[in-house]
């Protein structure tokens, strides 16, 4: 619900210092809403959530659920009439949300460490395989899957992937620029 | 004719059929593509979703690298292509001096699709086309990231693309017309919340049903898997035998101009699409 007595009224100018334009040239025409194609598993429908950052609800904002089921499909940023990057808002929301502890889908924000880490890991490329079995490591749900019976479809469709040689359990190799690779993640980490 | 090729890593993984068939067909077209020499992952979704500075840095090294080999960039995976412009276009301005990175920014970058079905490459593919797809009713599906957005994609037809309905009329197939070939297909979400999947792709299955269409088309890796993978379990879902082939356009090319090793790549999908192009009389 609204809360004005704890609304941050900087978020608006935050916002805008990591985007082109500024969601206050947002007229709540609701074009983004309109075209989503998640909408359906949303609590706060896109240009709600333009508006709440209008209204400096921060807390609101990185608890909910939108952020993270928002698929990054860019309709909404391309259909904005004001050319506010509404997708790039949800980017900026989630990487806030994070830092602060605020993940409302963990299992969402988890696969996007996971690739990254992956990556850093494997030496600049992803290893699809590594991907998936750290995650499955990390999602402590393995027990859960495993009791439901949901393991047996997942290992099922990775033995039918393995077996047309799409799914190989081999590392890439090093990158030549391995080093480098390091350095970008060690500078990316040192912002955070 | 020679570019430089930045694959991405599921074209060495989880999508080498598509790989093996793009390599294949710029064979049949005369086309070199010559592999950027130790690129790196451009960060995905993952990147751009938590860490904008990975978003950056990332297809910046791979932007430098392909700077000094000089020519036109070309990738196939939609996210990649996506990511590589993104980068592009941040990188002359502000964001470009604060990570300090040497990119003066001429690079021209393509999506493989776009690239392929140039008029030069269309008009040269006509009178090589020995197997004609007659009568395969298809829908295009272009999903959304070589499109989306277009401040970034650069792209004209953002809303309603029609260059892959083009090159299936060259190959001889019928593409038909619906509204949602570049709605949403979720893939980024497949792993952490495959429930989410189930509703997106369901939808874009019967779409295409109620079109007449018997096989998406596809120019996406991410988005091929998407709806090739799952199709077992959402037919179990919501009660509905769905047979729905996802093919590549470059299949559909190697498959016209006859190409020997068509199958191998079809083999590499989980929907068999050879029962279809057998009642076809495209394969044998």
């Amino acid at each position: 619900m609204l809360d004005q007595s704890i609304a941050s009224p900087a978020l608006p100018e935050r916002l805008a210092a990591a985007l082109p334009v500024s969601v206050s040239a947002c007229f709540q025409c609701k074009k983004c809403s309109s075209g989503c194609p998640l909408t359906f598993a949303m609590d706060l429908l896109p240009d709600r959530v333009i508006r709440l950052v209008l209204l400096g609800q921060e807390e609101q904002l990185l608890r909910c659920r939108t952020i993270w089921v928002c698929s990054s499909c860019e309709t909404c940023t391309t259909r904005c009439p004001n050319g506010i990057d509404i997708a790039g808002t949800m980017d900026w929301l989630k990487e806030e949300a994070l830092k602060r502890g605020f993940a409302s889908q963990p299992g969402v924000a988890r696969f996007h460490q996971t690739f990254l880490d992956t990556v850093r890991l494997s030496g600049g490329r992803l290893s699809e395989p590594l991907l998936l079995g750290l995650y499955q490591l990390k999602s402590g749900e393995t027990l859960k899957k495993i009791k439901s019976g949901a393991i047996w479809g997942e290992l099922r469709l990775g033995w039918q992937l393995a077996r047309r040689g799409r799914l190989l359990p081999q590392l890439p190799r090093r990158l030549k620029g391995a080093r480098e690779i390091n350095e970008i993640f060690a500078q990316a980490k040192k912002r955070e | 004719m020679k570019v430089t090729y930045y694959p991405g890593c599921s074209l060495e993984g989880t999508a080498i059929d598509y790989a093996a068939s793009i390599g294949a067909v710029a064979g049949l077209l005369g086309l070199t593509l010559e592999e950027l020499e130790d690129w790196n992952c451009c960060g995905a979704t993952a990147a751009h979703s938590v860490n904008h500075q990975l978003s950056l840095a990332l297809p910046a090294r791979n932007l430098a690298l392909a700077e000094s080999a000089g020519r036109d960039v070309v990738v196939p995976c939609a996210l990649c292509f996506n990511r590589l412009k993104a980068a592009d276009k941040a990188l002359k301005g502000p964001e470009g001096e604060r990570l300090g990175l040497a990119y003066k920014g001429g690079l021209k970058i393509w999506d493989l699709l776009d690239y392929l079905t140039q008029e030069p490459f269309l008009s040269a593919l006509a009178p090589k086309v020995v197997r004609p797809l007659a009568d395969l009713k298809a829908v295009c599906y272009y999903g959304c990231l070589v499109a989306r957005p277009p401040a970034v994609t650069d792209k004209a037809d953002f809303e309603n693309p029609r260059n892959m309905e083009r090159l299936l009329q060259v190959l001889g197939a019928h593409p038909l017309d619906w509204s949602y070939k570049t709605d949403c297909c979720g893939a980024g979400l497949a792993v952490a919340r495959p429930d989410l999947i189930d509703t997106l792709v369901q939808r874009l299955y019967e779409r295409a049903l109620r079109a007449g269409a018997e096989c998406f088309v596809v120019s996406c890796q991410m988005c091929q898997a998407n709806l090739d993978l799952p199709q077992e379990r959402i037919s179990k879902k919501f009660g509905r035998d769905y047979y729905l082939p996802v093919l590549y356009f470059t299949e559909l090319i190697g498959l016209a101009l006859g190409h020997p090793e068509v199958e191998k790549w079809l083999r590499g999908h989980l929907v068999d699409p050879l029962p279809l192009l057998r009642r076809k009389g495209l394969v044998e």
